[in-house]
């Protein structure tokens, strides 16, 4: 299949992400709101910007497809199967690390979060703070999702059963929640749902089926999945634990 | 040209790892090189494209339906010193929820997942009703959200609540549906969905009286994962105590059929 066919039908793929959000907005303009936009919204600006991110979306995926998924997938299969237990988890580390921080999802949010919290004089209102204050979220939460995939592995290669660990994992957020500042608790929370989109979810369940798969009786369907589970959890305890060291408990 | 250059910067870490990991620990040079750095080119276009994208048009499209649905002259008109009361609100809820279910229930990643679960439950799970499950639970997270925001209610005490169902729902369901619950909690957050309701939350906590960005404005991505993760627990219990009573009728038929057993034969499974 030629690139350009390809690309095409990865166009019509975002079009079908895309189309849901056009239409509701669409409909809800047209029959509910029945106002022109107001005037710091162009609409040529968001036809601009919609056009974009369907371009992107699909130059990315299809990038992702071709050039960094095979390569990763290869990997992952092969310290799955091979690699003694140190090379594993290390490789499991730096690639929930690695696809964490380009996740365009946790840029949208990391980039809000800074905004706001600057806003708020909680950080200093320039750029560079900001800046600074994002990058450095976007790490936290990217070491989180490296330590979330290193557990996960160890889950498959111990047989430890999922629930308990997320129930415990709960119970932390819980009890961190009680201590940390209320400004970050809803970030922390956040981070939760933005570490699996794009990027990350394909190569961690590549690694989680590999893993799976070469381990006699476990059952990739069972075993390979809870990897994702984890990544959804553990942010939100890193950040509330940065909120606790970067802005100081509750009194 | 500041996005080309973090864009690059965002990408390095995963470069780092997959190419030096191969080379280094593998030792073998990567198959297809030109191909692969034909991708990486593309993926260095399109996520520069995205985040252009993010900043003129989505963001904006959330935080403008906010605005727009919570201005004083949209809202039903208030006698002189009433307070407004939550239920004023209801064209927010109602996108919510109409901006939840439609962008998770045609999501491909959705319908790979629901197609698989179908397979390994043998027949307990529809995979079409699967997908509305998590619709429903991710449209029923983001209209929640939104009402939290608009009421003040903590978040923590949403979560909690959500937590203490999801632990209860994780004990009591059939096993193999837990991971598939937990993972379909993050399959349903888009990289398109994230934006829009993080801009919308935000967008709410700042036109609502007395609520603050920072305090309220954050919370719905954090509820619309945690919400499919019930519906789709809720789910595999009900279908799997349906086949459990289908079953229980067809080892003991005479219980239904009353006085007449056996002599129906249109009554018959």
């Amino acid at each position: 299949m030629s690139l350009l066919h390809s690309l095409f039908k990865q166009m019509l793929s975002s079009m079908r992400d895309l189309a849901p959000v056009v239409i509701v907005f669409g409909l809800f303009q047209l029959l509910v709101i029945r106002q022109p936009l107001p005037p710091h919204v162009g609409v040529a600006d968001l036809i601009i910007g919609l056009i974009s991110v369907l371009l992107g979306l699909t130059l990315f995926v299809k990038g992702l497809e071709i050039g960094l998924f095979p390569v990763g997938e290869n990997l992952a299969h092969a310290f799955a199967r091979k690699a003694s237990v140190f090379w594993l988890i290390l490789f499991a580390f730096s690639l929930g690390f690695g696809t964490t921080i380009a996740e365009p999802a946790l840029t949208a949010v990391s980039g809000k979060a800074a905004l706001v919290l600057s806003d708020a004089a909680l950080i200093a209102n320039d750029d560079e703070a900001q800046r600074l204050f994002s990058i450095t979220l976007r790490i936290v939460v990217a070491l989180s999702v490296g330590s979330a995939v290193v557990l996960g592995v160890l889950r498959i290669l111990k047989g430890w059963p999922l629930h308990y660990l997320i129930i415990a994992g709960y119970a932390l957020v819980l009890v961190l929640t009680a201590f940390a500042p209320d400004e970050i608790v809803g970030i922390a929370y956040d981070s939760g749902g933005v570490t699996t989109s794009t990027i990350t979810v394909p190569l961690l369940a590549a690694l989680g089926v590999g893993l799976a798969s070469s381990i006699k009786g476990r059952n990739p369907m069972l075993d390979g999945f809870g990897l994702i589970a984890f990544a959804s959890v553990m942010p939100i305890i890193f950040v509330l634990v940065f909120g606790l060291i970067r802005f100081g408990g509750v009194a | 040209m500041t996005i080309l250059r973090t864009t690059l910067f965002d990408l390095m870490p995963i470069l780092a790892v997959i190419f030096g990991f191969q080379y280094l620990v593998i030792g073998k040079p990567v198959p297809h090189l030109g191909r692969i750095m034909l991708g990486l080119l593309l993926v260095f276009l399109g996520l520069a494209l995205f985040l252009f994208g993010l900043e003129t048009a989505l963001f904006p499209l959330g935080a403008v339906m906010a605005e727009q649905l919570t201005n004083p002259e949209f809202l039903p008109a208030l006698a002189a010193g009433v307070e407004r009361h939550w239920t004023h609100y209801y064209w927010v809820y109602l996108f919510a929820f109409a901006i939840g279910a439609s962008t998770t229930i045609a999501e491909p990643a959705l319908i790979a997942v629901s197609l698989k679960a179908g397979k390994v439950s043998g027949g307990t799970i529809d995979p079409f009703v699967l997908r509305v499950a998590v619709a429903i639970g991710m449209a029923i997270g983001i209209t929640l959200g939104s009402w939290r925001i608009i009421t003040g209610t903590p978040l923590h005490y949403m979560v909690i609540g959500a937590y203490l169902l999801v632990i209860i729902q994780t004990l009591r369901s059939p096993k193999f549906i837990i991971p598939l619950a937990f993972d379909s909690g993050g399959v349903t957050t888009s990289t398109i969905t994230v934006p829009i309701i993080a801009a919308l939350g935000l967008s709410l906590a700042s036109a609502i009286p007395g609520r603050s960005p920072v305090l309220d404005g954050f919370g719905m991505i954090a509820l619309a994962c945690l919400f499919p993760i019930i519906t789709v627990m809720a789910y595999a219990q009900i279908a799997e105590w349906r086949q459990r009573r289908v079953r229980a009728r067809q080892e003991s038929p005479p219980a239904r059929t009353g006085h007449n057993q056996g002599e129906k034969p249109w009554d018959s499974s």
